[in-house]
C-alpha cells in the first residue's frame, strides 16, 4: 500500500489536533461520515487526554478505496487548530520529511516533537478564516482542509454537515462556508494527497465502532440481559446497548461494582436468560471469582474485556494486549474458560456472537478479548456476513426422570433445568458436587466433575472460525485482535518485496487447541509471534500449549503505541534474508 | 413479591419443602428453625417449588438452599443479592428469596446489602444473624460485640457493632424487620409477610450459634414483640431501630416504595432492526 508521487494515493493518514473544546472529534468524525458516503474506506482513533473535558485531542483517521483494518505507520498530514499539550501526541503521530503539518500560524509555532521529523510546514489562519465568517468555528474550517487536502467532493462534506447540526438557517449557513473557506485553502496548498477514486460499492457497507458491533454481537446472539459498571474504554458498549436491549425484549441493569455485575449476570442466566457483562482489565480481575462460579455452576456468561494500559488503573483511554495472561490463567483451581479475540472492528460482531454460542453451548464462561483500539475506533466496514450463532442451551424439560444437573456425559455438557420446570428443582453450586448438584468432597467426583468440565471445551468443534488463516510460505506469523490488521498490512508489503508468508490470526485462544495450530502451520518452520504487550503473553502461551518450530520470535511492544505494518515487515524481510 | 401460587387444591405441607439433603449444621444450631420457618412460609404461600428460588452465598446459613425442594443458587461469599437481582430482574415471574449469615451479607457483601436496599427489587432477604464467622471457626463478623475474644482477637475488635436494620432504613429497604429463630411459628409468619410484600424485604433473624457463641442460648429469654406495630414512617421508625436494644421482634418498618422491576419480554423489535443506525 505504498504510494508514488504524483500519483492519487492508495491510502492516505490525516491527524487533527488541538485543545479540548476546539472540535477536533466532531470534524475527525464528520470527515469520516463524508468519506464514507463517497465510497471510501476509512477509520478513526480518538487519542485524548486524561481529562474529562478540555483537555488536548487528536483525531487519528485513515482513508483507502479498500478495507483497512490499522493506522498508518506515519501520517500524510496534519492539521493544528491549536497547539495546546499537542506534543503530548507527538509519538502517536509519526511524521516524516514527506508529512504536511497545516497550521495557525496566530496560534505559535508547532512543537519541536513534531517539526523535528522535518515535515513541511504550511499556515493557514484557521482562527481568522473562522472569525470572518460569523457563526462559524474553526473546526468547520479544518474539516474543510482535510477533506480538500484528500479530496472528498465537497457534496458529500456538506451533507454529512447539513445532517449532523440538524440546524437549518444562518448556524449551519456558516458551517458550510467555513467548510469551503476551509477546502479553498486546502486546494492553494497543493499537497497531492488525494486519494485514488473510491471503488464501486458491491456489498451494504457500516460505520461502526467495535464497542458498538460488540454490542449488536450480544443482542444477535441472544444476550436479553446485561449488567453494567462503567469503566472506560468499554462504557459505550454499555451504553449502546442500554436503549437498545429493551427494544428486543431485554434488559441492562447498573450494578454496583463489578463484582455485583458478573454475579448478577450470573444469576440471570441461571435463570435461562443469555447474560454478559462488559468491562476493561480491572473489573476482570474482580470478576475472576465469579467466572469460577460461572465455571463450576456451569451457568454460562459471556465478558467482553475491552483491553486498555495495564497493570493496575495502567493507561485507561490507550490499548494494550496486556490481559491475555489474566483471561487465560487468571482463576483459581482448575477452571476451563473460553477465550476468544475480534480480530478488527467489524469481527467484534460475528466474534462477541460466537461467544454467546460457544458459552451457552458449552454453560461456560467465555471472555472476548477486545482492546480500547477495536472497541472505541469507528471504521467503515463491509457489513459482516450473517452467521448462524445463537445461544442455543441444552435444558431439561419437565418429566425427566431422575434429573442429575450435573450429569455426567459423553460431551461434558448436561441439560440444565431452567427455574420455572417442574419436578427438576435443583441447587445450582460453587462448591464441588456430585451428579446431583449435592455438594461433594470426595475425590470421584471431584475428578468426574473436572474431567467433564474439561471434556466439553475442548471436545468442541470450534470450525474455522477457530482462526483466519491466509496466504503461503514457510514463514508464518500467528497473532491475534487488533494486531491482525497491521500483520495483514505488512504481509501485502512483504509479498510485494517477493517474501511469501502465512497469516495466522487466533480467534480462539482457549481452550488451546494445538491440533488446529499444527495443521495451520503445516510446512512453516518460522514463526513470528506478534502482540501488543510488554512481556510477550502471547508468546508464551503459545511456548507453553502448542508445538512450534525451533525457530518461533516473538515482535512486540507495549501501548500505547499501536503495532505498525512497517515493523512486522521489516522483521519478516529481516527474517527472509537470513 | 409476586406470589406464585400452587392450584387451590394442591396445597402443599411444609414438609413438601424440605430436600431429602441432610443439613451440615451443628446439633442446637438456630439455622435449623429458620429452615423450618421457610417451609412454613412457602406452605402459607401455597408456592410453587418450581417458581421459587433460594439464593446464597457462603456460610453455614447459606447452605440453606440445598435444603428446600425450589430452586436454588448457592454462588459466592457475599454476592447472593447481585445474583438474586439478575436472576429477579430477569426472571420478574419467581419469587426470589435470599439468604445468608452477618459475614456474608453486612461485612464481605456489604456493598451489595446497601445497593439492594436503595434499588428495591422485589427481593426478601433473610439474614440469620449469630455474630460471628462459623464455617470458619469463630472469628468476629461486623455484628460481634467489641469486646468478643477470639483467636483471631485476641483482645476483642474495640469495633463499634454494625447496625443492619438502621443502614437499611437509611439505605430504602421497603419493608424492615427482626426475627428470632426459637419462635419458628412466629418467624414463619414474619417470612411470610416480608415475602408478600412488595420491593426489597429485609428480615433479620436471630440464629443463635451454640458452638462459638453458646451464650446466645440466653437469647430466649431476652426477645419479645415489638411493642408497638410497623411504621410507614421512615423517621419513627429510624428513632425506634436506634433506640431499641436488638431484642424486639416483629415488623418494624413498612414502607410503600415501588419496586424496581424494568419491563423485560416487551420490545418486539428484532436485531436486524438494531442494525439501522450504521448503515451508510
Amino acid at each position: 500500500m505504498t504510494n508514488r508521487p504524483g500519483t492519487a494515493r492508495t491510502t492516505v493518514s490525516v491527524a487533527v489536533c488541538g485543545s479540548g473544546g476546539a472540535g477536533v472529534m466532531t470534524a475527525g468524525n464528520l470527515l469520516l461520515d463524508a468519506a464514507a458516503r463517497a465510497g471510501w474506506y476509512g477509520l478513526m482513533v480518538r487519542s485524548s487526554g486524561p481529562q474529562i473535558r478540555g483537555g488536548e485531542a487528536a483525531a487519528l483517521l485513515r482513508f483507502a478505496p479498500h478495507p483497512i483494518d490499522c493506522l498508518d505507520d506515519r501520517f500524510d498530514a496534519l492539521i493544528a487548530i491549536d497547539w495546546q499539550n499537542t506534543h503530548r501526541f507527538a509519538d502517536e503521530i509519526p511524521l516524516d520529511a514527506a508529512s504536511l503539518i497545516v497550521a495557525d500560524p496566530d496560534q505559535g509555532t508547532p512543537p519541536e516533537a513534531y517539526l523535528a521529523r522535518g515535515a513541511r510546514c504550511v499556515n493557514v489562519p484557521i482562527k481568522q478564516l473562522a472569525k470572518a465568517i460569523p457563526g462559524s468555528w474553526p473546526n468547520m474550517v479544518a474539516l474543510g482542509l482535510a477533506a480538500g487536502l484528500i479530496g472528498v467532493p465537497a457534496d458529500a462534506v456538506r451533507q454529512v454537515v447539513t445532517q449532523s447540526l440538524k440546524k437549518a438557517g444562518d448556524t449551519l449557513a456558516a458551517s458550510l462556508a467555513a467548510v469551503d473557506a476551509g477546502a479553498k485553502a486546502a486546494g492553494e496548498i497543493g499537497a497531492g494527497l488525494a486519494l485514488a477514486p473510491p471503488p464501486a460499492r458491491r456489498s451494504s457497507r457500516w460505520l461502526i465502532s467495535g464497542n458498538e458491533a460488540a454490542g449488536l454481537g450480544a443482542i444477535r446472539g441472544g444476550v436479553r440481559f446485561v449488567a453494567a459498571y462503567p469503566i472506560t474504554p468499554a462504557t459505550e458498549l454499555l451504553e449502546w446497548l442500554a436503549p437498545a436491549l429493551p427494544k428486543v425484549g431485554g434488559v441492562l441493569v447498573q450494578a454496583e461494582d463489578e463484582l455485583a455485575s458478573v454475579n448478577m449476570a450470573i444469576g440471570a442466566s441461571y435463570g435461562g436468560v443469555p447474560s454478559l457483562t462488559a468491562t476493561a482489565g480491572p473489573g476482570l480481575a474482580l470478576m475472576t471469582e465469579a467466572l469460577g462460579l460461572s465455571v463450576a455452576a456451569e451457568v454460562p456468561i459471556v465478558v467482553v474485556d475491552v483491553m486498555r494500559g495495564g497493570p493496575s488503573t495502567g493507561i485507561p483511554a490507550k490499548s494494550e494486549q496486556s490481559d491475555v495472561s489474566i483471561a487465560l490463567w487468571g482463576l483459581h483451581g482448575d477452571a476451563p474458560r473460553i477465550v476468544v479475540a475480534p480480530n478488527s472492528v467489524a469481527d467484534c460482531l460475528t466474534t462477541t456472537q460466537w461467544a454467546v454460542h460457544l458459552a451457552e453451548q458449552l454453560q461456560a464462561p467465555a471472555i472476548v478479548l477486545s482492546d480500547q483500539f477495536l472497541g472505541q475506533a469507528r471504521a467503515v466496514a463491509d457489513r459482516p456476513a450473517d452467521v448462524a450463532y445463537i445461544g442455543e442451551r441444552l435444558t431439561a424439560s419437565a418429566g425427566t426422570e431422575a434429573y442429575r444437573r450435573y450429569a455426567i456425559t459423553d460431551s461434558g455438557v448436561s441439560p440444565m433445568a431452567i427455574p420455572g420446570t417442574p419436578g427438576l428443582a435443583y441447587t445450582a453450586d460453587g462448591l464441588e458436587h456430585n451428579e446431583r448438584g449435592i455438594p461433594s468432597s470426595g475425590a470421584a467426583d471431584h475428578r468426574a466433575q473436572l474431567a467433564k468440565r474439561e471434556r466439553k471445551l475442548v471436545a468442541h468443534d470450534y470450525g474455522g472460525q477457530w482462526a483466519d488463516i491466509e496466504g503461503e510460505g514457510e514463514l508464518a506469523v500467528v497473532t491475534f485482535g487488533s494486531c491482525t490488521g497491521p500483520v495483514r498490512e505488512a504481509l501485502a508489503r512483504a509479498k510485494a518485496e517477493g517474501v511469501r508468508a502465512r497469516l495466522v490470526s487466533m480467534r480462539l485462544l482457549a481452550p488451546a487447541r494445538p491440533k488446529l495450530l499444527a495443521a495451520a502451520l503445516e510446512g512453516v518452520e518460522r514463526v513470528l509471534v506478534v502482540e501488543q504487550n510488554h512481556s510477550g503473553q502471547f508468546f508464551r502461551y503459545l511456548r507453553a500449549e502448542f508445538d512450534l518450530p525451533r525457530e518461533t520470535a516473538s515482535c512486540r511492544h507495549p501501548g500505547p503505541l499501536p503495532i505498525r505494518p512497517d515493523e512486522v515487515c521489516r522483521q519478516v524481510l529481516e527474517w527472509s534474508a537470513r | 413479591m409476586t406470589i406464585a401460587t400452587a392450584p387451590s387444591a394442591a396445597a402443599r405441607q411444609p414438609q413438601a419443602y424440605k430436600s431429602d439433603y441432610k443439613p451440615i449444621w451443628c446439633p442446637g444450631c438456630g439455622d435449623y428453625s429458620v429452615l423450618s420457618a421457610f417451609t412454613k412460609a412457602f406452605a402459607a404461600l401455597a408456592l410453587k417449588p418450581e417458581q421459587t428460588a433460594v439464593v446464597s452465598g457462603i456460610g453455614c446459613s447459606s447452605r440453606i438452599p440445598a435444603y428446600l425442594t425450589s430452586y436454588g443458587f448457592h454462588g459466592v461469599h457475599g454476592r447472593a443479592l447481585a445474583a438474586a437481582t439478575g436472576l429477579k430482574v430477569a426472571r420478574p415471574d419467581l419469587t426470589v428469596v435470599v439468604a445468608g449469615g452477618d459475614g456474608d451479607g453486612y461485612s464481605i457483601g456489604g456493598n451489595h446489602f446497601l445497593h439492594a436496599c436503595r434499588r428495591n427489587v422485589d427481593l426478601t432477604y433473610v439474614v440469620m444473624d449469630n455474630h460471628v464467622y462459623g464455617m470458619t471457626k469463630g472469628q468476629p463478623s461486623p455484628t460481634t460485640e467489641p469486646d468478643w475474644v477470639s483467636k483471631l482477637s485476641p483482645a476483642g475488635t474495640g469495633l463499634r457493632v454494625f447496625h443492619p436494620l438502621v443502614v437499611a432504613l437509611a439505605a430504602g429497604a421497603n419493608f424492615i424487620a427482626r426475627g428470632f429463630s426459637g419462635d419458628p411459628n412466629g418467624l414463619a409468619a414474619l417470612l411470610a409477610d416480608a415475602m408478600r410484600a412488595p420491593g426489597f424485604s429485609f428480615v433479620e433473624v436471630l440464629s443463635p450459634c451454640v458452638t462459638y457463641r453458646p451464650e446466645q442460648r440466653e437469647w430466649k429469654g431476652q426477645v419479645r414483640s415489638a411493642p408497638v406495630g410497623p411504621t410507614d414512617d421512615a423517621a419513627r421508625a429510624a428513632r425506634r431501630l436506634l433506640t431499641d436494644d436488638g431484642f424486639n421482634i416483629g415488623v418494624l418498618y413498612r414502607g410503600s416504595r415501588k419496586p424496581y422491576q424494568p419491563p423485560v419480554g416487551k420490545g418486539a423489535a428484532r436485531a436486524a432492526e438494531l442494525e439501522k443506525a450504521f448503515e451508510i
